[in-house]
């Protein structure tokens, strides 16, 4: 038997240790999220996705042309997580929840905090809440409140 | 199309919690088990293909360890689905069909009590829009259990009753991890995982693995006297981004039974890859399955084993055809969150 400092020895690290590129559009997209602006990409027959896509799903076509929408919008789902679990951002209730902001076809989906169960419903109109600091990802926005 | 056909099926009894049993000890049994109901071994099959999430072991090509269970010398032709071991079944199928193998070993395992499934889930979702929020799988499938409850698709009462039902169907399933029988009350009083789903509309964690074989018509009554014919699979994926999906009903799954041609097709029995009490309601609606018996193994409320759930709806398909005389059956797998990706599996036994 060898010594046990005769072993070799790697480090292991248990992380999404690697980099990703956004791309041309969501790069506009997370651009904008820094400056409390929200796009969307709009199709030919003028459908808009939020949060921008990059092609259209059905079509397939490439999107390119960026529209302002929001920060408004309305509820299409929602669930409400009465006991968040570790990894959840928000650690009192709080929904996850599929929001149509005005201006865009489609939903995007984001969390849905300061508020109780009772007060949502599909339809409910929320607004995004941005986080003190801006680090150009989809977290800039911190969730949606309900609409003063 | 080569005909192509199911002749053996094994699986683990689903744990809640397999321990000390790593993967190659789960999946040694069921290959073996498969191997000697058979009669056969490792140089009796052309091509292997197995079904595994790396992310649940917490290692980069985790699955190569699984090959530790079969004889790998000499050399053999293998492949791995970072998937659902069905959509291994469905290389498997390709391969066959290419005329590159005759026979194939398919095989799925995973163990997700050792971590936390929902943090691992949601790392498998779209890494700039959807990880960074942390979705936890309930949450996600409850957005679309909202959907259809809102739109009257399907009612607090039919989940309730897929609830007692797969547990009633449990006594089918030998190796069913739950199957102590629950009322109303039980349901009712359960608290909101993520509302509107509660722990009882959830499946359980679960460990296990599941070995199947198929085999060209040329090869298929070498091995059994009762192959279990592939009339038909198909799979179709929807949009990774959620939002743009109309969670209400599934473009994808309508366009696999027209191309599957199902229309006129009188199902015996039928399997679903459903993880959530709401999903069965509201695919025998969309599968035209209301007068089928359905998920009679229980399904997966009763034994979730990730990267297995898929193809052991169609094992469980193929041994209801199998035992029971029956014609046709329909076994259906899922991948991603709202049911976004499926497969659609016909299966015949031939009188």
């Amino acid at each position: 038997m060898s010594d046990s400092k005769d072993l070799l020895r790697a480090p292991f690290e248990l992380a999404y240790n690697y980099k990703r590129s956004s791309g041309p559009v969501m790069s506009e997209f997370f651009e904008a999220l820094g400056q409390q602006k929200i796009l969307g990409t709009k199709s030919r027959a003028g459908k808009v996705f939020s949060p921008a896509a990059e092609f259209d799903p059905e079509t397939h076509e490439s999107l390119k042309e960026m529209v302002e929408v929001g920060p408004g919008g309305s509820v299409e789902s929602f669930s409400w997580i009465e006991v968040p679990q570790n990894h959840h951002l928000i650690k009192d209730p709080f929904a996850f929840a599929l929001i149509k902001l005005d201006g865009a076809d489609s939903s995007m989906l984001h969390m849905i905090a300061d508020c109780n169960e009772a007060d949502l419903s599909i339809g409910t109109r929320v607004t995004a809440a941005w986080s003190e600091t801006s680090d150009k990802r989809i977290t800039d926005i911190k969730f949606f409140t309900l609409e003063k | 199309m080569k005909r192509v056909a199911i002749v053996g099926y094994a699986q683990h009894p689903i744990l809640k919690n397999a321990g000390a049993l790593n993967e190659v000890e789960l999946i040694m049994p069921v290959v073996h088990q498969l191997f000697n109901d058979l009669g056969i071994s490792q140089k009796d099959i052309d091509f292997t293909c197995s079904g595994s999430c790396d992310y649940l072991q917490g290692a980069a090509f985790a699955f190569v360890e699984g090959l530790s269970a079969i004889q790998t010398n000499p050399p053999i032709k293998e492949s791995h689905v970072e998937m659902d071991a069905a959509w291994a079944m469905y290389e498997s199928m390709l391969k066959i069909q290419m005329g590159d193998a005759e026979t194939a070993l398919i095989y799925g395992f995973g163990k997700s009590s050792p971590g936390d499934l929902d943090a691992i889930i949601s790392l498998q979702m779209d890494p700039y829009y959807i990880s960074p929020l942390w979705p936890d799988r309930v949450s996600l499938a409850a957005l679309q259990a909202r959907v259809l409850l809102n739109q009257n698709i399907i009612t607090q009462e039919q989940m309730l009753a897929t609830v007692m039902e797969a547990r009633t169907n449990s006594k089918n399933n030998k190796n069913a991890l739950i199957t102590d029988l629950i009322d109303e009350s039980d349901y009712l009083n359960n608290p909101m995982v993520s509302s509107p789903l509660n722990k009882l509309d959830c499946p359980p964690i679960s460990d296990g693995s599941s070995a199947m074989i198929i085999a060209s018509e040329e090869k298929a009554y070498e091995f059994t006297d009762h192959p279990i014919w592939i009339e038909g699979i198909d799979h179709r994926i929807e949009s990774s981004n959620l939002g743009s999906r109309n969670l209400a009903t599934s473009n994808t799954l309508q366009a696999s039974m027209k191309q599957l041609n199902l229309k006129n097709i009188k199902f015996d029995v039928a399997e679903l890859h459903t993880q959530f009490s709401h999903e069965v309601p509201f695919l025998k609606f969309l599968l035209n399955l209301q007068d089928v018996p359905t998920n009679l193994s229980g399904g997966p409320l009763v034994g979730n084993v990730m990267m297995c759930a898929g193809l052991d709806a169609v094992g469980k398909t193929y041994e209801s055809l199998k035992d029971n005389q029956l014609t046709h059956g329909l076994a259906h797998a899922t991948s991603g969150p709202c049911l976004q990706h499926n497969m659609l599996v016909h299966l015949e036994a031939k009188k």
